[in-house]
């Protein structure tokens, strides 16, 4: 394959700390997005994230090495608490932020209408699925990029890029939420603690472990059991969404909605390239530096590769990948579903 | 206070199961006959493939509806991207006289510019999102199912001035998520292109147990719901003195007339709430009834409503 058939596409990447911000940078990444300390954005967890000062002094750095920092806006603000919002966009426009990744209408209102120089991406957590809700928010907002939902094939992809007027983002590795972002309150049903208004999916706090004399685990969420495991099974961390069930419809206890596997779509790279994805994402702000500086640099080299023409290759990704297992997710065939 | 307590109207929200086509017309001939309900929301809010099912019922569903002198809107699907759903969505609102609610984007893309209702999919969780499609038409907003009272209040009052009323779900199963995998399928060993409509024989969903033998969650094609009913009957002269203007049931295979009764003799005052909850407790449904949501609490459980004015 030739070089000119791709253009370039930008390698987006997690950073949960400033540290994490800087080896991801480091090892090659065009653009890192971050969170601050509090609900606006959907990795609000303890220890991770970033202070006012800490986005300014990352945002130097980052743009020192000609690359773009963002910030995530992607929650839901409760009525009476908006402000909080409100904050986290004046802020990002204070020091300079290069885009904001927004999810809720109202966020997206206040945001292009205050701000209409501020560039404007559209989470993964607005659930836009189809090139009419896309529509809508470049329309309406000003939105200029859409992070697409991790439940498209690279064809429909391809299919979406030609009937929007916006830049796309895809997720290619990292944590595969099995259900519709921005529409899952099954840890509020659980615990209290609402994934859209206050950033946090199955927070560690709430998740138990109960060992029996033999070493089995048995896994909580609150007071939910989620999956047992034998002491020579290795787990992933545990959501409600990988958790093990039985209904009537089986024998045996299932994984009802998705087994814990990691989104790992290297070999779908020059076809998401090919699709017209502008973008590359990477998740993961709740992981280490050391992990994100693997990881980012596996796939620098995979994308400049494909760029020259040569075979990618990401054999080394599957160490760090959840219960060391991987998935092409929906984005190879539509079976999946 | 009795502000907004004699307009509060009941509403009927789209069968979320697949229903077989009968009994869903039957279904509708009782709520046009003898439910106390204002509006009814009609149409396929989970999946695509279910759509053709009930085409040739909306007509007389609709006729019978509209004379037993209840509103009818249509939801529309709550997940948008195959080119079927798509094509759906833009035939309910390629109708300049239809009502129509928008459960997500693609739908408020076609209807912006007229007057329309929001759906409970759409994620309305306050003023500023609630105000931006105000501006784009929408008239009437139903609040996610997690939507705290806290919030709601607030919602409520910040919108009282402007031309939209406010709706929440009060009884029935929660909706908790969705997702582009069909867990219907899944359970039976296919996959959404093959399911071959293996839902229809859940018509209140397919139970989910925990690895201890708890029923947790409830299968409804791409949609999870709660295995608990939310039952807000006891909060009912709570939501209408922060301006609720809409109560809304969610239909089961219970006896529906009944559960809209209820309510509609809370909302009248002719019984108080705690009877209102004995009757509703007297429908021996098969699980329990929780509204942790409300209070800001996991949505499974039970709150009781004076021990939560009691720490307030």
């Amino acid at each position: 394959m030739s070089a000119t058939e791709f253009h370039r596409p930008e390698l987006v990447c997690p950073a949960g700390t400033p540290a994490a911000a800087r080896a991801a940078v480091d090892a090659g990444a065009d653009a890192v997005y971050c969170g601050l300390q509090n609900a606006t954005n959907a990795r609000n967890f303890p220890g991770l994230n970033f202070t006012e000062e800490e986005i300014a002094e990352t945002a130097d750095y980052v743009h020192g090495r000609g690359a773009k920092i963002l910030l995530a806006v992607n929650t839901f603000p409760p009525a009476g608490k908006f402000d909080l919002w409100r904050g986290a966009i004046d802020l990002a426009v204070r020091r300079g932020i290069d885009a904001v990744i927004v999810a809720d209408i109202g966020v997206a209102a206040y945001a292009s209408s205050r701000y209409p120089a501020l560039r404007m991406h559209l989470s993964v957590q607005a659930g836009a699925s189809s090139p009419e809700a896309i529509r809508f928010y470049c329309e309406e907002f000003g939105v200029k990029r859409v992070v697409l939902p991790r439940m498209l094939t690279v064809s429909e992809i391809a299919d979406i890029h030609r009937q929007i007027p916006c830049e796309i983002e895809a997720f290619v590795f990292g944590n595969i939420g099995m259900m519709a972002e921005g529409r899952c309150s099954l840890t509020n049903y659980a615990t209290g603690v609402s994934t859209n208004m206050d950033g946090i999916c199955s927070a560690a706090g709430d998740v138990h472990y109960d060992e029996d004399a033999a070493g089995n685990l048995t896994v909580r969420l609150g007071n939910f059991v989620l999956d047992r495991f034998g002491c020579n099974e290795s787990a992933g961390y545990p959501t409600i969404c990988k958790g093990r069930y039985s209904c009537s419809a089986r024998t045996e206890p299932y994984y009802a909605f998705e087994e814990p596997v990691t989104l790992n779509l290297s070999a779908l790279l020059p076809d998401l390239m090919r699709a017209g994805v502008t973008a590359l994402k990477i998740e993961g702000r709740q992981r280490s530096r050391a992990y994100v500086k693997a990881v980012v640099a596996a796939f620098r080299k995979a994308v400049d590769d494909i760029g020259a023409g040569k075979e990618a290759r990401l054999a080394d990704l599957i160490a760090l990948t959840e219960g060391y297992r991987e998935t092409e997710g929906a984005f190879r065939s539509k079976t999946w579903r | 206070m009795a502000i907004g307590q004699e307009k509060a109207e009941l509403t009927l929200g789209p069968v979320l199961f697949n229903w077989q086509p009968e009994r869903w017309r039957d279904f509708y001939y009782r709520i046009a006959d003898e439910a106390p309900v204002g509006t009814v929301y009609l149409g396929e809010a989970i999946c695509s493939k279910r759509g053709p099912f009930f085409d040739p019922y909306y007509e007389p569903v609709v006729e019978r509806l509209t004379a037993g002198g209840k509103t009818v809107a249509f939801s529309t699907l709550s997940e948008v991207m195959l080119r079927l759903d798509r094509q759906m969505i833009e035939r309910v609102c390629a109708s300049p006289d239809l009502l129509v609610e928008a459960n997500d984007a693609s739908a408020v893309f076609y209807l912006r510019g007229r007057p329309h209702h929001i759906g409970p999919f759409m994620n309305v969780y306050n003023e500023q999102a609630a105000l931006a499609l105000v501006q784009r038409g929408a008239r009437n907003i139903c609040v996610p199912t997690e939507m705290p009272a806290s919030a709601l209040r607030e919602l409520c009052a910040a919108v009282r001035t402007h031309m939209v009323t406010i709706e929440a779900q009060v009884f029935g199963r929660m909706s908790l998520a969705l997702s582009a995998r069909c867990y219907h399928a899944r359970a039976h060993g296919r996959t959404k292109d093959s399911c071959q409509f293996v839902c229809e024989n859940d018509p209140d969903g397919l139970d989910l147990k925990a690895l201890d033998g708890r029923s947790f969650l409830t299968i409804n094609g791409i949609q999870t719901l709660s295995y608990d009913y939310l039952n807000l009957i006891r909060q009912v002269p709570d939501l209408c003195a922060m301006g609720v203007a809409r109560l809304r049931l969610s239909p089961h295979t219970c006896d529906m007339v009944a559960v809209a009764s209820a309510f509609r003799d809370v909302l009248d005052r002719r019984i108080e709430p705690d009877e209102g909850m004995q009757r509703l407790n007297a429908l021996q449904l098969s699980a329990p009834f929780s509204n942790g949501f409300y209070y800001g609490k996991p949505g499974y459980s039970l709150v009781n409503p004076e021990a939560a004015r009691a720490t307030v």
